[in-house]
């Protein structure tokens, strides 16, 4: 079963993923919380979701591998990935405003009968969002990429050319963050 | 100016094709640098009908949204609808009946002859021969009668609802459909003779426009083109949904890579959607076309659904993210156009503009799709 051989190469990317306690991830989930917590009112919130990779029941969801990673890593798991022989179905974001976070999300599904759909996110802040770019792992990613950017202003470091696509070529607005006024 | 004009043999110039151009189909424009008849560069330019469906996912209501769904792909739109509903009833947790899903399952593809009908009209039509598209469009006319009858509009359907359907078919339904059948197969034999060994046809396509099966997955290839560079997926069969798994039907494949190979599995694609219609009419169970218990207000649980549908393009997929409300937190279309066009313009390097324009037909593009 790829999902398992996935998984586990996922996985390798988490060095530690059982003791959590002194993982410097952790120290930021615990900020957003505080953050969070300021601005809702005192019910209690459940936990942002801490990096590592999570197993999704595809009759639910949709897909079988949830990986929440930092940007860093992420070269290295699409790497993963294209290795396997995943093809690239779509990229894109999600405005977590309370959070003051930027959500970025790849899609990876098979050609094959081995059914098997990898989501990944990362998130980067509200403030100056940037992530590497997949392009060069896989060329589709490009438009993904230019049509994220359009939608939420996020960067992707290293793409050979970050021009509007969808919106017109002079527009300086992000239609899909929350803060948006038209 | 007075003087001869000097042109270097290296010299390249820059030739916009579109964004109103017969051969495009629709809103495109591409801008390729030329040497002489041969394309160096191409770049895709988009955005002309950018309606931005996705905010107006997330500004409205979950049935709010639906007919927008019909507004992306003017040709298949009871597909795109058919991921709308099956997603949210995913997220929502909402029982379809089986009639319900039969009856889903047959006027897709009712929908999905009708756009290739159309396709392979226009598509013979860009290769310079008219008459082909009179005959697709008579066909195709029979079949969107039937869908007229049972759903009330004749492109930008709105007929399946969370949980079911707007209404029932009935039995002038069945027997027109049952009719039409015969009908579409004996104009696919005559299609067949008329135009797929045609020798000008043949030669026009044939090793033209290769895209190879790496590529297709770089990019995100699927549907038909991906089909004809021998890639065997199609969602109906691969991540089965709704009723496909009952049906006894074959996904064509071609191993060639060029625009004879797309084109020759939508051709197989009719034959293989005239076999589910026959079987979905044959085993359509009695019982309602609506769910007993349905919530007034669909308000899908927290979380993040996705769904993939084949829809007449490829695969179609929509992203979910409820915050447990009744509007979505992000509404993400995922259109198979969007990466089939995209390998365009790695694809046409270094081949002649008519043959390019050749290939650019055989991807079936739907530009308010690509744009949405």
């Amino acid at each position: 079963m790829i999902k398992d051989t996935v998984k586990q190469a996922l996985q390798d990317l988490f060095p530690d993923p059982e003791p959590v306690v002194e993982e410097p991830v952790v120290e930021t989930a615990e900020e957003d919380e505080a953050d969070g917590d300021k601005k809702k009112p005192a019910k209690k919130k459940e936990k942002p979701r801490l990096n590592g990779v999570l197993e999704r029941d595809h009759a639910e969801h949709g897909y079988d591998i949830d990986v929440q990673l930092e940007p860093g890593e992420l070269l290295a798991a699409v790497m993963i990935l294209d290795k396997a022989g995943f093809f690239i179905e779509s990229i894109t974001g999600v405005d977590w405003i309370k959070e003051k976070q930027l959500e970025v999300v790849y899609d990876f599904s098979r050609y094959d009968f081995d059914v098997c759909r990898v989501v990944i996110r990362t998130r980067t802040p509200r403030s100056e969002p940037s992530v590497p770019t997949i392009s060069k792992i896989y060329s589709g990613a490009n438009w993904h990429e230019r049509e994220t950017h359009d939608f939420f202003g996020i960067k992707f470091e290293g793409h050979p050319h970050l021009i509007p696509l969808l919106l017109p070529e002079d527009a300086d607005f992000h239609p899909l963050l929350k803060d948006f006024k038209p | 100016m007075s003087g001869p004009i000097h042109i270097r043999s290296d010299e390249t110039f820059t030739l916009n094709v579109g964004p109103q151009h017969p051969a495009t189909h629709g809103v495109l424009r591409v801008k390729m640098e030329m040497d002489g008849e041969y394309i160096v560069k191409a770049e895709t330019v988009l955005g002309y009908i950018h309606r931005m469906h996705e905010l107006m996912g997330e500004n409205r209501t979950y049935p709010q949204v639906l007919p927008n769904l019909s507004r992306l792909d003017y040709l298949g739109a009871l597909g795109y609808t058919h991921g709308h509903v099956l997603a949210v009833e995913r997220a929502a947790g909402i029982e379809v009946p089986e009639r319900a899903e039969y009856i889903r399952a047959i006027t897709v593809e009712l929908n999905r002859i009708a756009s290739h009908l159309f396709w392979f009209g226009a598509f013979v039509m860009d290769l310079g021969g008219f008459t082909p598209l009179m005959y697709a469009i008579e066909d195709r006319e029979h079949i969107l009668d039937l869908l007229e009858a049972v759903t009330g509009s004749r492109l930008t359907y709105c007929y399946y609802r969370f949980g079911g359907l707007y209404n029932d078919v009935d039995d002038d339904f069945i027997a027109a459909t049952k009719a039409v059948i015969p009908r579409l197969r004996k104009s696919l034999k005559k299609y067949d003779a008329l135009v797929t060994g045609n020798i000008i046809f043949e030669k026009r396509l044939k090793d033209i426009g290769p895209i190879s099966a790496e590529m297709c997955r770089k990019y995100g290839a699927t549907g038909p083109v991906a089909r004809g560079s021998g890639i065997d997926f199609d969602v109906r069969k691969n991540e089965p949904y709704s009723v496909y798994p009952e049906f006894d039907f074959d996904v064509p494949v071609y191993h060639e890579c060029d625009s004879l190979a797309r084109y020759k599995v939508r051709m197989d694609e009719m034959e293989q959607s005239l076999r589910i219609i026959e079987q979905g009419i044959e085993k359509l169970p009695d019982g309602p076309i609506m769910p007993k218990k349905k919530p007034k207000l669909i308000k899908p649980p927290k979380g993040d659904y996705y769904q993939a549908v084949e829809t007449a393009r490829g695969s179609f997929g929509i992203r979910i993210v409820s915050d447990g409300t009744k509007n979505a937190y992000r509404f993400k279309l995922r259109s198979p156009t969007y990466s089939n066009m995209h390998m365009f313009d790695e694809a046409c390097v270094g081949m002649m503009i008519m043959d390019a324009l050749a290939m650019m037909g055989s991807l079936d593009l739907v530009i308010p799709e690509i744009d949405r």
